[in-house]
């Protein structure tokens, strides 16, 4: 395929790749624990990263890594220290990392505006060696994190106070899903951009769950769209004139839209059958204490 | 299950002396924000006991829980489970916990054996779930009668049944201390009579039991002792009051304001 054959074009796929992997497998425990949108938080965090690594001179997704993970466990803190308006405090690290990002760009002698803009919505083409080196090393931290500890990832983000009656590390491992998240952002930025990074955290794991049941499955689902979708994506960029980032994200998008009208009468039929499953115990004139476990609801 | 218990232990309102305690809460005070939650709470539970924490709404009964296992600190007191101070306490496998919840499910789908094997890692913690472990969370599912959707995702339960999985996810670790926040809110009469039945079973293997309750309901006939909390003070430790049992049998409409309700209830108590 004459797409393979460009080296710069080899890089963006992988990095497509392994962004389509890592974001959907740290997203889908922000999605679990309701936390949706902290990658667009670390995100516009990670802004600042990059200003300094323009100030800096030194590869601006190190820099952007470091930041955002101090950004993510400030998050964390005040989500699990904050009083009444952790809100606030978070929409000032939200801004303030925007702000300070675009003030360090235009400090710098190398940075422009129109720099930053490949940051924040991603430029595969200029995916650079070092780049691609970075963001392999990254990911395959990600994936030991999001995979390897899943079973107590998935405990503290279904029931925080239950995890912590297990004698889960609850407050280490809440961090760890912050500083994987932040870790995943410095990954994708590249490709789809830090404005659009929480998209490929959130969105395929929204798709996935459609039409899933277990959270194995929603995983595996989550992943492998989002692949397709960053791959897919990557791809379209090269033999037509979009932009590799907005193209990824609205495929997810359409993906969504598919699933979710696929689901609706699976759903509806799923329902009729659990509704026809209950009136049975509340029709029946048994007593409580009639009753033998495993009894009353059957499939 | 190599449970010991002394069959022939007293069931009375009073602890025997010399049975070991389970949870010890000694002169308990603690706050939520400026307001006193607890203000001196003593409560001991022993092995094989089952009590029932009860009180009117804000009257501490869910914090006194809550502080014993630690997620609300104490001003002042002391805590000890299994003869261990709370915060040396590391044996979480010996505790089953089930907070207060209306639902198991959370923001992505899991199926039932999914949310009850994660109260198996208080035994395999860091570690894979070994074929016992996979074997005690099916016989859990199996205790509170969901043997046959334990494929089922939890958002596809009904209020009843999100509880028995909220129970399930307790009983996995197998564990010698059940710590319930109200588990029968919300949950419908069969499903009542379904919890009741794991519970009494449970018991009958010679599990501790401490549940907070609103009413006495299906459970009451295994309630050994019932420790009434009032405004962050315990008034009265002793048998299950009569009026609440009466008042909570199945039937009985629970209309009433709880102001009227209380005072009732401490008239005859106090």
């Amino acid at each position: 395929m004459e797409i393979l054959e460009t080296a710069f074009m080899q890089r963006a796929l992988i990095a497509a790749l392994l962004v389509g992997i890592t974001a959907p497998a740290i997203g889908i425990y922000l999605v679990q624990r309701r936390q949706a949108l902290l990658g667009d938080g670390i995100g516009h965090v990670a802004m600042t990263g990059v200003g300094l690594g323009f100030l800096l001179s030194t590869n601006p997704i190190w820099m952007a890594t470091l930041v955002s993970i101090i950004g993510a466990i400030a998050m964390e803190l005040i989500r699990t220290y904050g009083k009444t308006r952790g809100d606030i405090a978070l929409a000032m690290l939200f801004y303030g990392g925007m702000a300070g990002g675009v003030l360090l760009i235009n400090l710098s002698d190398t940075g422009s505006t129109a720099n930053l803009s490949s940051f924040l919505f991603g430029s595969l083409s200029t995916v650079s060696d070092a780049d691609l080196t970075a963001i392999a090393a990254l990911a395959a931290l990600v994936m030991l994190v999001s995979v390897g500890l899943r079973r107590q990832l998935f405990a503290v983000s279904q029931d925080e106070d239950f995890a912590r009656v297990t004698g889960l590390p609850v407050r280490a491992l809440n961090l760890l899903i912050a500083v994987t998240a932040a870790v995943t952002v410095s990954v994708a930025m590249r490709v789809v951009g830090l404005l659009l990074v929480s998209a490929l955290m959130v969105v395929p794991v929204a798709a996935a769950q459609q039409i899933t049941r277990s959270f194995k499955a929603t995983f595996a689902l989550a992943v492998g769209i989002g692949v397709t979708v960053a791959v897919a994506g990557t791809s379209t960029s090269y033999y037509q004139d979009v932009p590799p980032g907005a193209t990824i994200v609205l495929l997810a998008i359409a993906v969504f839209i598919a699933l979710t009208a696929l689901a609706t009468p699976l759903a509806r039929r799923r329902a009729r059958a659990a509704e026809a499953d209950m009136d049975r115990p509340e029709c029946g004139s048994e007593l409580p204490g009639m009753r033998q476990p495993g009894g009353d609801v059957r499939v | 299950m190599n449970r010991l218990r002394a069959m022939t232990q007293p069931r009375e309102a009073t602890v025997p002396s010399g049975s070991e305690p389970v949870i010890s809460l000694c002169g308990a005070r603690a706050s939520l924000g400026s307001r006193p939650v607890l203000r001196g709470v003593d409560l001991t539970v022993t092995r094989g006991e089952v009590v029932a924490l009860l009180g009117a709404n804000g009257s501490g009964k869910s914090t006194a829980v809550r502080a014993v296992i630690g997620q609300v600190p104490l001003t002042d007191g002391e805590i000890a489970l299994f003869g261990t101070e709370l915060r040396r306490f590391r044996q979480w496998s010996r505790i089953g916990y089930v907070p207060q919840r209306t639902t198991a499910a959370s923001g992505v789908p899991a199926t039932i054996r999914e949310v009850v094997s994660s109260g198996r890692l208080s035994r395999a913690r860091l570690g894979r779930l070994s074929r016992v472990d996979r074997a005690a969370v099916d016989h859990a599912i199996e205790l509170v009668g969901l043997g046959d959707r334990a494929k089922d995702s939890v958002s596809a339960l009904s209020g009843g049944q999100h509880q028995r999985v909220l129970i399930a996810r307790a009983l996995a670790s197998e564990p010698e201390l059940l710590i319930m926040d109200e588990p029968m809110a919300g949950v419908d009469l069969a499903s009542q009579g379904i919890l009741a039945d794991t519970l009494r079973e449970q018991v009958a293997a010679g599990t501790t039991v401490l549940l907070v309750l609103h009413e006495l309901g299906a459970i009451e006939p295994l309630i050994d002792r019932a420790v009434v909390l009032r405004d962050g003070c315990v008034v009265h430790d002793g048998p299950p009051p009569k009026a609440m049992g009466q008042h909570a049998l199945p039937g009985h409409d629970h209309v009433h304001p709880h102001a009227a309700d209380e005072s009732l209830r401490t008239g005859l108590l106090t």
